[in-house]
């Protein structure tokens, strides 16, 4: 062989190898973009929640190899909760090829994505949070309040507090006193508080606290005058620690201060030290690091020196567990998806079917290493919250205590309420209501 | 810096050259080679936040009255064009735009009352009641955001006539459209009898009383102008770029943003209006890029970010130690020492 040949031959290996490596990157990786926020008021939650999403998906490629051996990837970019951050990463991302889905975990930035995702086809997710009325996939389709949306929650609070004053009968006359954080996500529940006023018959009395809500004495020298049964706290980030602080200050008891889906970390009841003691909040995902996935990712992840955590004592903190939890969702959804469309990089279309068809029963849950960590989920193409139960945990001064059964909203109480929200959208938009899974989505 | 094109009258100099040569590329070539990203992420948002630091420069820079009530404005005029917009069928968006704008300049009018009795930093203090009584009153009044539960509204599309602007480039070519166009009216404006009359202001507000300068007139038109601006880059901020608006988007936070602006772009400066929110918006982005770029694999992005805070307060107080003037008069002092022969001119 001369040299001239010898070199076309090496250079056609080496443009083999490089060609099938190319291919090779972008036939089995599923991209997910992260608008994560690890700076600013609320860096506690951003840093959990992330942090136990980046390290599920982490597992997910160390003990699994991916996906069916699609890897999973992902990219950062810091929004400090910020909506015009949130937009920029959005527009930073969205071009990667095979992006799955969007996880924002802020009703601000998810508002202004809903719009553009729907134009570009990829599914939102807003796990336990979002736009209630994007539960009805007919007019959102590629939105996705997973788990629990805003109402769903309120009504599973309400229900709590029915049951522990021995009946629904019993709220009649008693008097309720929303605390609630100034923003989108706080507001989005003011209505559906004041219908479950009107329907059980308690007295309700709905205050702002003024993000970021690090200063709370006029709100609660009002509730100290309004002399309320409970307090339901809908806060955020550091509005948390100082409302119960300011509960102590003007002698409202903690065990009747209940705290919503985002007021129930650890974040939130240790600095408030003392006072958080007997605190009861809602959660749809237990915390503690003793479900067998919790174990799996200790071992494999933080063994490995992976793990996305600062301080491993935060493992298993309500945060990273519902990160876990999410990561969980996100990649089941995938795996749905891959059984149909095969097992490859999907596009955001396919990997919305997958959601669409999302349906996880107590024995699969079991399966996957997190009974007890949360209980169920039965997404459908119609219902893109997936009917998600809820539970109450109080914390004993050291850690969260479950104190409840898995608990049902009333979701057909909801449902009407929902449809009227999300057709007055669809017609004010020019939405085409889809008539079943199968109808093309329209633009 | 579209706006000079028509400012130097007399022989083409290198500056018109320039100048027109920044036009057809701003018009004919970053639409068509601009990607998504840098369009609808970096060009809108400068291009907006440039239009408001031009009218808050109208009232501080010339006019020398301290505000720290321009976010107020940016909200009042997005919720009025929101509500027109909603409640005004049929209504043209240039109109729309228009009257919002008048909105925000009739409000600005009322806070800049204050002003004819208090002077700096008790004046600044005073127009932070702006600031706070808009945001409440968005806040608690539902009527404003149409009762949407979380008091978000949804920007309806661009659209003038039959002609709609719906893509990244489209949006941007509308903002820069209504950018140019305000700039040079402000221009003109600040040329006047009226401009000279802020400037007198500003330097000596009894001098300029024992000459005839009406000041209620002259400090009320600067409010008023200076609202007006802001209120319409309020509207380009919702309808252009974030497409969606809740009021805690227009907090203190963004009204200092836009204060900073215009001290590091240069005061009295409509250039350095422009250099300025090109400082605020673009380099924490470029930045934040080249951060990931390089160090993306050791710190996560909540050291970088912090780190890029640094880095840029840091920058701002060389910059302000080397020119106080701003970053306007480092960009001159750079452009004579090319040019040594050049004319002085009026500062715009």
């Amino acid at each position: 062989m001369n040299m001239f040949r010898r070199l076309k031959v090496t250079m056609g290996a080496a443009l083999a190898v490089g060609l099938a490596s190319t291919l090779a990157v972008h036939a089995d990786e599923q991209f997910f973009p992260l608008q994560s926020y690890r700076v600013g008021p609320y860096a506690a939650g951003g840093t959990g929640f992330f942090g136990g999403f980046i390290d599920y998906l982490n597992l997910i490629n160390i003990r699994d190899g991916g996906v069916n051996g699609v890897k999973v990837t992902w990219d950062e970019g810091e929004t400090q909760y910020e909506v015009e951050r949130g937009v920029e990463v959005y527009e930073r991302l969205k071009s990667r090829p095979g992006t799955a889905a969007w996880n924002p975990l802020s009703v601000g930035i998810a508002y202004a994505m809903i719009d553009r995702i729907t134009k570009d086809r990829v599914p939102l997710i807003t796990i336990n949070h979002g736009r209630t009325d994007s539960t009805d996939g007919r007019v959102f389709p590629y939105v996705f309040p997973l788990l629990l949306n805003p109402y769903s929650e309120t009504s599973g609070m309400v229900n709590y507090l029915a049951s522990r004053e021995g009946g629904r009968d019993k709220l009649k006359g008693k008097k309720i006193v929303v605390l609630y954080h100034g923003s989108p996500y706080g507001k989005e529940t003011i209505p559906i508080y004041k219908l479950l006023a009107d329907k059980y018959g308690f007295s309700l009395e709905q205050i702002e606290v003024p993000h970021p809500g690090n200063e709370q004495q006029s709100q609660w020298l009002s509730i100290r005058r309004a002399k309320p049964d409970y307090v339901v706290l809908r806060g955020w980030g550091v509005m948390n620690p100082v409302a119960l602080k300011t509960a102590q200050k003007v002698g409202f008891p903690a065990d009747h201060i209940i705290g919503n889906v985002w007021s129930n970390s650890e974040e939130d009841v240790i600095p408030a030290g003392d006072a958080a003691k007997g605190y009861i909040a809602i959660t749809t995902q237990a915390s503690g690091a003793e479900y067998p996935v919790l174990q799996q990712v200790i071992k494999a992840v933080y063994g490995a020196n992976k793990g996305n955590l600062d301080d491993k004592k935060r493992i298993g903190s309500v945060y990273h567990n519902l990160g876990i939890v999410n990561g969980i969702l996100n990649v089941e959804a995938i795996r749905t998806a891959q059984a149909k469309f095969g097992k490859r990089t999907l596009t955001g279309d396919e990997v919305r079917w997958g959601f669409e068809h999302l349906q996880l029963d107590p024995a699969r849950v079991e399966a996957l290493g997190a009974k007890g960590l949360f209980h169920s989920i039965n997404v459908t193409w119609d219902n893109h919250e997936g009917d998600g139960r809820v539970t109450f945990q109080q914390w004993d001064g050291s850690k969260w205590k479950v104190v409840s059964d898995w608990i049902a909203p009333d979701w057909a109480f909801l449902r009407p309420i929902i449809e009227k929200s999300s057709t007055a959208y669809a017609k004010e938009h020019g939405i085409k209501i889809r008539a079943s899974g199968e109808d093309p989505v329209s633009q | 810096m579209a706006h000079l094109a028509r400012t130097k009258t007399g022989r083409p100099t290198a500056e018109t050259l320039w100048i027109g040569i920044g036009i057809v590329v701003a018009y004919g070539v970053v639409p068509f080679a601009g990607s998504d990203y840098l369009l609808d992420a970096v060009l809108t948002p400068f291009l907006v936040l440039a239009l408001a630091a031009v009218g808050l420069n109208v009232l501080t820079g010339y006019a020398g009255q301290v505000s720290l009530g321009s976010a107020a404005f940016l909200a009042v005029g997005a919720y009025a064009a929101y509500n027109l917009h909603l409640r005004v069928p049929g209504l043209p968006l240039l109109l729309d735009l228009v009257l919002a704008g008048g909105i925000a300049a009739a409000i600005g009018i009322v806070f800049g009352l204050p002003s004819l009795r208090l002077r700096g930093f008790y004046l600044a203090v005073s127009t932070l009641a702006a600031q706070f009584f808009v945001q409440w009153a968005l806040t608690k009044f539902g009527w404003f955001s149409n009762d949407n539960p979380s008091g978000v509204i949804d920007a309806p599309v661009l659209r003038i006539g039959s002609v709609s602007f719906t893509t990244a480039a489209e949006r941007y070519v509308f903002s820069l459209t209504i950018v140019v166009v305000l700039t040079l009216l402000t221009l003109l404006l600040l040329r006047s009898q009226s401009g000279r009359n802020f400037i007198a202001v500003r330097d000596h507000e009894i001098a300029a009383k024992v000459v005839g300068v009406p000041l209620l007139r002259t400090k009320l038109l600067a409010f008023g102008m200076s609202s007006f601006l802001i209120g319409v880059a309020g509207v380009l901020w919702a309808f252009a770029y974030l497409r969606t608006v809740e009021p805690a988007g227009f907090n203190l936070d963004r009204s200092f943003q836009i204060l900073f602006i215009i001290i590091i772009g240069g005061l009295a400066s409509l250039r350095g209006s422009f250099i300025g929110a090109a400082f605020i918006v673009v380099f924490p982005l470029l930045l934040s890029r080249i951060g990931a770029a390089l160090l993306g694999r050791v710190f996560d992005s909540g050291v970088l970010e912090m780190s890029q805070h640094i880095v840029i307060g840091a920058l701002i107080i060389v910059f302000l130690i080397a020119e106080p003037r701003g970053l306007i008069a480092l960009w001159d002092r750079a452009w004579s020492a090319v040019r040594p022969a050049r004319r002085p001119t009026i500062p715009t």
